[in-house]
């Protein structure tokens, strides 16, 4: 192992190494084969070269087409990964996300499931506006049988991914416009993160920042700086949205007794609720200060004059750790 | 199309087929009359002979992909009576332990791998089937069934442009009974019939009249073959009629007595019994097919009203593959 990987390069490895070990893993979606260059944002990139077009078959623009098709496969046994370009787009395929992928193998009693990734991209800060940024993982986390993952470092995504497509259930797999050019020690071939576990990124003793994706960077850089004010910050990256790591995310605020929740989406309604929620019902003699969430601004994300105001501040947080920590009873 | 498309291996398949659907629709209503039974029913009555002819057109581990009113796909293509029935009555012993009910029959033994509940949902889905088959060249041919409503949904375009352009080994077969819940066909289409729409996607098509079986029969079996001989897919449009309301027990008065009259003398049942006696078929040997079936409803109909309900525990089962901690 040596050298150093982006995020961009680790899910294209992960999906390389998956479709070599296995023939039934295919990808499909718009614009990803070699004709189109690859993908817009390169991750099936020289693939088609290797695994031919039927293994990499660019899409219509048909969303619910493309859904629909992962499902109908994975049903067949094989492990389909289809890419919805923007995350915003699963408006009009939500049926076959929802209805079908979802419930599948409840619905069959367990006869057939859906061995399918949905990757997609979304991300505030890039000036793409109101329909095109949305971090929109609530929607699904609100519904039974789906998994929901996002990585936060290069590492992780190849491995996040790896046991994306390797999960015997449905995966909607988040990646962060911003984040693919993010580096990462070179994990190695076959490297592997398992779903449903959080990472540790950082340990503390005051207070714990609990989040994933693109807000783990701004996590870390508020944990250093409250360092200085001697604010001890711990900082839990899910990884896995939902269903998400109960036992690591309470174990650390039984540790420190204070959280925050931080994510990109809006703050209403939003995992930092549900979480917050988990807490207050499991840990409420044991917390030291209510859990304080960060989130986005609950209005449609805007065009880039107004996006920095919008998205959760690297201040808003680190007040918001101060507010945990200075609470008094 | 002449008498001898159909050989009479062939056409006694179907006939048997046709009665299994005919007996459970009857005797599904028979009992939710009765009161012995209160589940959701879509009444198949007046659509047997499309669904026993494109059945008898798959081979056994061929796919299927159909709707709510399933029925006659399921037990054409021969999901055991009593795992069919347990799961209509919600039965721990059901195809899908009593999990998935009327709506959303599964049995991938036989090949049916979704009933959807969602109208055209199930076009997209059996694209992703048949391009399973297609990548591993497995052989099978996919048939997804819908109804005439069904499309209008964005769904059957999406699906019908992707299956071509891939050329996917699939049939698509539109069930047209002439209404989309109380809506006639007229009042939500002006397209002269929706087999039509095919040639927009470069697709083959076939309009047939489903009431008679030695229309519908040759034209999926002819769509089969093309596909599994890598042909690409076809749209195969089967007219018939929905004898029944939308749902057991709905109103349907607002079907004018004209098409009332035409439905009842155009019934596909007596039609297919005079084409069996015409192919030298005995009235004793297609009795014999009926009590038959008859026999073997009553044994299913008995085990499902005996077997248990599921347990509650169920309700963590089956979300994901790791069972959810109570
Ligand atoms: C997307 C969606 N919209 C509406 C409904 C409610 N609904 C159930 S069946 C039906 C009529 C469908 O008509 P058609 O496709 O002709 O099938 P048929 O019931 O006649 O077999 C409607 C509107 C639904 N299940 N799904
Ligand atoms: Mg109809």
């Amino acid at each position: 192992m040596s050298g150093t990987i982006t995020l961009t390069q680790g899910l294209n490895q992960a999906i390389d190494e998956a479709m070599a070990a296995d023939d039934t893993v295919f990808c499909l979606g718009e614009d990803v084969a070699a004709k189109q260059g690859g993908g817009v944002f390169k991750i099936t990139s020289g693939l088609t070269e290797k695994y031919g077009e039927n293994r990499i078959r660019a899409t219509p623009i048909s969303e619910t087409a493309i859904v629909g098709a992962a499902v109908g496969a994975a049903l067949a046994g094989h492990r389909p990964i289809c890419e919805i370009m923007l995350m915003n787009f699963v408006g009009v395929c939500m049926d076959q996300i929802v209805n079908h992928a979802a419930k599948l193998r409840f619905m069959s009693g367990g006869q057939t499931n859906v061995p399918m990734v949905l990757r997609t991209t979304t991300g505030v800060g890039v000036g793409f506006g109101g329909q095109h940024s949305d971090m929109l993982e609530a929607w699904f986390a609100h519904v039974a049988g789906l998994k929901i993952v996002t990585a936060s470092n290069a590492a992780d995504a190849k491995g996040l991914m790896r046991s994306a497509i390797e999960c015997n259930d449905p995966v909607i797999f988040i990646e962060n416009v911003i984040s693919y050019g993010l580096t990462s020690d070179d994990p190695g071939k076959d490297h592997r993160v398992p779903l449903g576990k959080a990472a540790i990124t950082r340990e503390g003793t005051d207070c714990s920042i609990i989040t994933y994706g693109r807000t783990v960077m701004d996590a870390l850089e508020v944990a250093e700086t409250l360092e200085e004010e001697g604010i001890s910050v711990e900082i839990v990256d899910l990884r896995t949205i939902a269903p998400y790591d109960e036992e690591t995310v309470l174990a650390s605020v039984r540790k420190t007794g204070r959280a925050v929740t931080l994510h990109e989406a809006v703050k209403p309604y939003g995992t930092g609720a549900e979480m917050s929620a988990k807490i207050h019902e499991e840990l409420f003699n044991e917390l030291k200060a209510p859990v304080q969430r960060v989130g986005g601004s609950f209005s449609p994300v805007p065009f880039v004059a107004l996006e920095q105001d919008w998205i959760p501040s690297k201040s808003e947080l680190a007040d918001a750790v101060r507010t945990a920590v200075n609470w008094k009873k | 199309m002449t008498d001898q498309a159909i050989d009479r291996d062939k056409l006694l398949d179907i006939y048997t087929r046709t009665t299994k659907v005919n007996r459970t629709d009857e005797r599904f209503r028979e009992l939710l009359m009765q009161g012995k039974i209160a589940v959701m029913y879509y009444c198949v009555r007046g659509q047997e002979v499309v669904s026993a002819s494109a059945m008898a057109a798959l081979n056994d581990d061929d796919y299927v992909v159909c709707t709510y009113r399933g029925q006659g796909e399921q037990t054409a293509k021969g999901v055991p009576m009593e795992a069919y029935w347990a799961e209509c009555l919600g039965k721990a012993t059901g195809t899908c332990k009593g999990k998935g009910g009327t709506m959303h029959i599964t049995h991938p033994e036989t090949g049916v791998m979704v009933t959807t509940g969602v109208v055209g949902s199930g076009l997209p889905i059996a694209n992703g089937l048949a391009m399973a088959s297609q990548n591993s060249g497995d052989g099978k041919v996919t048939i997804v069934t819908f109804g005439d409503g069904a499309a209008n949904i964005g769904g059957f375009h999406e699906a019908m442009n992707m299956a071509q352009l891939y050329k996917l080994p699939i049939v698509f077969v539109c069930i047209n009974n002439r209404y989309g819940e109380h809506t006639a066909y007229a009042d939500h289409t002006d397209s002269v019939n929706i087999a039509s729409r095919a040639e927009g996607y470069g697709m083959r098509s076939a309009h047939v009249d489903g009431t008679y079986v030695e229309q519908v029969y040759p034209a999926i079996q002819e769509a089969v073959d093309r596909a599994r001989a890598g042909d690409g897919p076809t749209l195969v449009e089967a007219m018939c009629y929905r004898m029944q309301g939308h749902f057991f027990g709905s109103d349907f008065s607002y079907m004018p007595p004209e098409h009332i009259e035409e439905m009842n003398a155009e019934d596909c049942m007596p039609k297919l019994r005079n084409y069996m006696l015409e192919a030298q078929f005995t009235e004793a040997e297609l009795d014999a097919i009926i009590a038959d079936v008859d026999g073997q409803l009553d044994v299913a109909v008995q085990a499902a009203l005996d077997a248990p309900f599921p347990d509650a525990s169920e309700l963590r089962k089956d979300v994901f593959e790791e069972e959810i901690a109570a």
